[in-house]
């Protein structure tokens, strides 16, 4: 019990300092990999919350996939470091007042009642979760009860894919592609000829 | 909580964790010295030549002597480098395939944590792997090992895709994400019969996963020097080279209990049935990691643009349609298993 209280500091408090670490940094490429860093934390307090499902495609999907997408992109940018500063005061208020937003919203869900300790414990402790895996529980809500939300969400990540290579596809007239098919239907027959070659005078 | 003895609450629970830790990867660790023994023997074999035979009864310690050769070395950190970065990448490939055998089962019980998403878990891990590459890539700030790290990240990325389909087709025939529970869901027969070409595009991939050849390109040495460890000297070379290695067995050790009934016996008879079951895990592994050797020994380097083609082109839509085969096979014969 003990030892998993020291865990469950360490990860939040490391989740915590990366989060800051994101936003402070000054080279843009340890951002992200702090970013990295405060998911994979999270991932270990949503296994510490006893949901490793959730926790496991966070990582699969935030860190395995998405985040070596943002560090590829941000690697390859040439970034003048001094430019990406200047604008800091200047956009300032807009961000103070999302943080201020955020914050707002937060402390009225904890004040509120629906997240008072009794509702949240009796989440926890539902008979239901202990004895079955969470995998199998989140997929039978996930297919039944949300079954058209959960086709439509995958609709708009579709539209969204199909959206993105439709603006990025140019087509570019002097492209060499290669034929894969004639490429394999090559044998010796029809790439080398045979000559017969008079001695001393040659083809 | 007034009764919390350290002893009790915190050592005694905290050690044998650290024991257990150590139980595995000790033998880990000294088979990955092993391992690139026997790969430097059989590709020796391959090509008509002897191998190490120098030090110790048939150059058997021949890897030890490497490894402290390397270790003796100046650690060389570039001058123009990110150095924390630069330190940390092979830090991160060495711990990342380490990792994943936290929830490998070597026999009935014998693992360290019988998590309830173990494959999971290990996808997540090997998908990590390409940290400790884009980020050596990175922060080595040099043309030959950045262009290795894109390679790499690239190839590791497109071939996760199939591997996440293979997984999802064995799941669908254990109805569990418990790595226990895939290995007893073979009692009858390994999936590598039913499965067969799934078996072989998870093999294919896992040897573009774990980088080897046919697929190596991002250390090719005939275009990029080294790829992307071309900057890396000593220690931390020795600790990329031994997080490959040990993710390439970590790799054939996955392939073992997706596709090769981990540590139960061909057949269930009685001289075969005697062996413990590790000896069978340790078998199939060095079977694995054979064909893995053999393959290096065999075949000559893809071209990039054919490596891109076979993973998104021909292994994406072929696990895809199996996928959809096999849930359809099980939902017409009522075969699904532990249904709700």
């Amino acid at each position: 019990m003990y030892l998993y209280s020291i865990t469950f500091y360490i990860f939040s408090l490391v989740a915590v300092l990366s989060a800051l670490m994101v936003i402070s940094a000054r080279n843009p490429v340890h951002s992200v990999l702090f970013l990295i860093l405060s998911f994979v934390n999270a991932s270990g307090l949503f296994v510490l919350l006893g949901a490793e499902f959730l926790a496991m495609i966070l990582v699969v999907v935030y860190v395995g996939a998405v985040a070596v997408l943002f560090l590829f992109v941000v690697m390859m940018l040439d970034i003048n470091f001094v430019k990406l500063r200047e604008g800091f005061l200047q956009y300032l208020p807009f961000g103070a007042l999302l943080g201020i937003v955020l914050i707002i919203e937060l402390g009225i869900l904890f004040l509120s009642k629906s997240f008072s300790e009794n509702t949240l414990s009796k989440f926890v402790q539902s008979p239901q979760i202990n004895k079955v895996e969470n995998t199998k529980l989140i997929g039978q809500v996930l297919y039944t009860d949300y079954f058209y939300l959960f086709q439509i969400s995958g609709l708009i990540l579709l539209v969204a894919m199909v959206g993105s290579i439709t603006l990025t596809l140019r087509d570019r007239g002097n492209v060499k592609r290669q034929n894969i098919s004639s490429q394999n239907y090559i044998d010796a027959n029809k790439a080398i000829e045979k000559k017969k070659v008079k001695l001393g005078e040659g083809i | 909580m007034n009764n919390f003895s350290y002893l009790n609450d915190l050592i005694i629970p905290g050690s044998i964790i650290i024991a257990q830790i150590l139980a595995v990867l000790m033998p880990v660790l000294i088979s990955v010295a092993f391992l690139v023994y026997a790969e430097r023997k059989v590709l020796a074999l391959i090509q008509l030549r002897r191998g190490p035979n120098v030090v110790g009864p048939f150059g058997i310690l021949q890897s030890f002597a490497d490894a402290l050769k390397l270790l003796t070395k100046e650690n060389i950190v570039p001058a123009n480098s990110n150095k924390i970065v630069f330190l940390l990448a092979p830090i991160i490939t060495m711990v990342l395939s380490l990792a994943g055998w936290a929830v490998i089962p070597f026999a009935p019980n014998w693992v360290i944590a019988d998590i309830n998403v173990g494959i999971m878990y290990l996808f997540a891990v090997s998908s990590l792997g390409v940290y400790g590459i884009i980020m050596a890539g990175w922060a080595s700030n040099s043309q030959y090992p950045f262009l290795g790290a894109l390679r790499s990240a690239a190839q590791m990325v497109s071939y996760e895709v199939s591997i996440g389909f293979v997984i999802i087709t064995v799941l669908l025939c254990v109805g569990s994400l418990n790595l226990t529970k895939i290995v007893e869901a073979q009692e009858t027969v390994w999936f590598a019969i039913p499965l067969l070409p799934m078996f072989v595009v998870f093999f294919i991939s896992a040897l573009a996963e774990t980088n080897r050849l046919p697929f190596d390109l991002p250390e090719d040495e005939s275009t990029l020097v080294a790829g992307f460890f071309t900057e890396y000297s000593s220690a931390s070379f020795v600790l990329f080279f031994l997080g490959e290695y040990a993710s390439m067995i970590l790799m054939s050790s996955m392939t073992v209990i997706l596709f090769m009934g981990g540590w139960l016996p061909p057949f269930d008879i009685f001289p075969l049935n005697a062996i413990p079951g590790v000896i069978w895990f340790v078998i199939k592994i060095i079977f694995i990691l054979f064909l893995f050797i053999w393959v290096r020994g065999t075949f000559p380097r893809y071209r990039y643009d054919q490596l891109m083609r076979l993973g998104w082109k021909i292994f994406l839509p072929l696990s895809l349609l199996w996928v959809v085969l096999t849930a359809g096979f099980l939902i017409a014969f009522d075969m699904v298993p532990n249904s709700l």
